[in-house]
């Protein structure tokens, strides 16, 4: 099995600009500490941990939307670790990003039409714009009559519709999506991971979940990769992870996750500390 | 009963000229005990809260029913009159962000209160908002005081709100999705401390959530809501192992679980919305 995209000891560090002195270049904080990650054609992998384990900077990096200071990444066999703008550009069409929080990453003056189609116009292709929108917006689980409504007439749910046909737009093979059902109530969370589903089977999309919810990568995922202070601390089947976590970490936010069943013991439990 | 913290009765709420919100809900909340709502978004849970405090939103009034707190009728009271009764009634919000100035130190915003509602002076609030810190395991209370909402992270931020929410000794606190915007290892340190403050003080909590998992750990009895109506009503023990309606069991077969394949997760039917 080919990886699709194939990243190696990748490391990313960030300035530290509270530490900046005048005159001189701000130290710099390592936020990666050499990640391996890899994800096949059609794979879905969830990566996992708390705020500031460094999975969205790990998913950035695997874009390139950032730079990593070491390390490798390549996309389809070719290396894209410190590859320039211009010659991401053709790649870009082939992985896209759904982003957390819909609101934010919609134009508000633009029509949903105009949104999705950006990622169209932006690489030249202005043949059958429209056709392509409709079709996607439609793949999405969103009616025609959509298009041409604005982000803030919109729901939750169906702007994430949105974000989602976005994504899907330039036929994609590789999906990054950042939490993007942490802020949806259990409904529409559900209908959302349906349609992702739905859409991973009809496209062979290869998608990476990042999420601090492990149930919900229960439902996406095949694989997951757990992060903790910038490294991967366990990865693996998602069945038998959840079913026998090896690593303390993974224990804790197991155990930390309130099931919908009863268990008067659960909340006295104490934490198990990590080493 | 009338040692009943809280009675809700056949209460409905509407936009003016518009839709209800609420169609005569009716719940109980004894003294110490911790009740849930439950529902999607738009289903009227925090609606509920907002009624019983006294803060709607300005084209939603009450169109039928009453709330009685502590045996005194709620609806209808004059905005002097509610700000009495309103020391003993309590908020823990949603996004601890919003809800804190970004431009004060948190120990203003924590002693303003105590000092309106308990009539403090300066030494007896900023004494009792060590105190209150301390109680919410807070290390190195006086050096948080000092701090801006933005200088701390969210479980700290959250932990100031409940010991703010504490601070006046209140009999009912409304907690509104209080744990939805943390990690889930933040999430079980914030809802241990709820119930603990809770327990040790015998205080009444209507708990808003849509998280069904949550409902199960932490609350007494719970209560259903879809489109403004009760669905089901029921001590937790009930709901979770028999669940009655249809409604209440598509909203766990909604619910993902790590434990569960994936394939069995449903999403709502639509004739539900």
């Amino acid at each position: 099995m080919t990886a699709l995209i194939d990243a190696t000891a990748l490391e990313v560090a960030f300035p530290d600009t509270s530490k900046k002195r005048p005159f001189r270049p701000a130290p710099t904080t390592k936020i990666l500490h050499g990640v391996d990650f890899h994800i096949s054609a059609g794979e879905s992998v969830g990566i996992v941990g708390e705020s500031g384990s460094g999975k969205t900077t790990l998913g950035r990096a695997l874009l390139r939307l950032i730079e990593p200071s070491a390390g490798h990444i390549a996309f389809e066999g070719q290396d894209i670790t410190h590859a320039a703008e211009r010659a991401l550009r053709p790649l870009r069409a082939r992985m896209t990003m759904i982003f957390q929080n819909p609101l934010a990453a919609l134009n508000p003056r633009r029509t949903i039409a105009a949104s999705v189609a950006a990622p169209l116009v932006a690489r030249g292709d202005g043949s059958d714009v429209r056709q392509k929108v409709l079709r996607a917006l439609d793949r999405s689980g969103l009616p025609k009559s959509f298009a041409d409504r604005y982000p803030h007439q919109l729901s939750g749910g169906q702007r994430q519709r949105v974000g989602i046909a976005r994504a899907i737009v330039t036929e994609p093979n590789f999906i990054l999506a950042d939490e993007i059902v942490s802020g949806l109530d259990v409904s529409t969370q559900a209908q959302i991971l349906d349609l992702l589903r739905e859409l991973r089977r009809d496209m062979g999309l290869a998608l990476a979940f990042i999420t601090h919810d492990l149930s919900v990568v229960r439902v996406l995922c095949e694989r997951v990769v757990v992060m903790h202070q910038g490294r991967i601390v366990e990865e693996g089947d998602c069945a038998a992870l959840f079913a026998a976590p090896r690593h303390p970490y993974t224990r804790r936010l197991l155990a930390a996750i309130p099931l919908p069943e009863l268990d008067d013991t659960w909340l006295d439990a104490e934490a198990e500390e990590v080493a | 009963m009338s040692d009943d913290v809280l009675a809700i009765e056949n209460l409905s709420a509407a936009i003016r000229n518009g839709p209800t919100l609420l169609h005569e809900i009716s719940l109980r909340l004894a003294a110490g005990e911790v009740h849930g709502l439950v529902g999607t978004s738009g289903a009227g849970k925090s609606m509920i809260g907002r009624c019983v405090l006294g803060i709607l939103p300005a084209p939603v009034r009450v169109t039928a029913g009453g709330i009685r707190f502590l045996g005194k009728q709620l609806v209808g009271l004059s905005e002097r009159d509610r700000r009495a009764a309103g020391a003993s009634l309590a908020l823990i919000p949603q996004d601890p962000l919003s809800a804190l100035n970004p431009s004060r130190r948190i120990v203003s915003q924590m002693t303003d209160v105590m000092r309106l509602r308990l009539h403090l002076s300066h030494a007896e609030a900023y004494a009792r908002a060590l105190a209150m810190l301390d109680e919410v395991h807070i290390r190195g209370p006086q050096d948080v005081l000092r701090r801006y909402p933005h200088e701390l992270s969210g479980g700290m931020r959250q932990r100031v709100l409940i010991a703010t929410a504490f601070a006046c000794e209140p009999r009912l606190i409304v907690a509104d999705e209080p744990t939805t915007a943390l990690d889930v290892t933040v999430q079980k340190q914030i809802l241990r401390l709820i119930r603990e403050l809770q327990r040790k003080h015998g205080t009444s909590v209507l708990f808003v959530t849509h998280d069904l998992g949550v409902v199960a750990k932490i609350c007494n009895s719970v209560t259903v809501l879809n489109a403004g109506r009760i669905v089901e009503q029921a001590p937790v023990a009930d709901i979770f192992l028999r669940p009655q309606d249809a409604y209440t069991q598509a909203l766990f077969a909604a619910t993902p679980r790590y434990d569960r394949p994936g394939d069995t997760l449903r999403p709502l039917p639509a004739d539900f919305a």
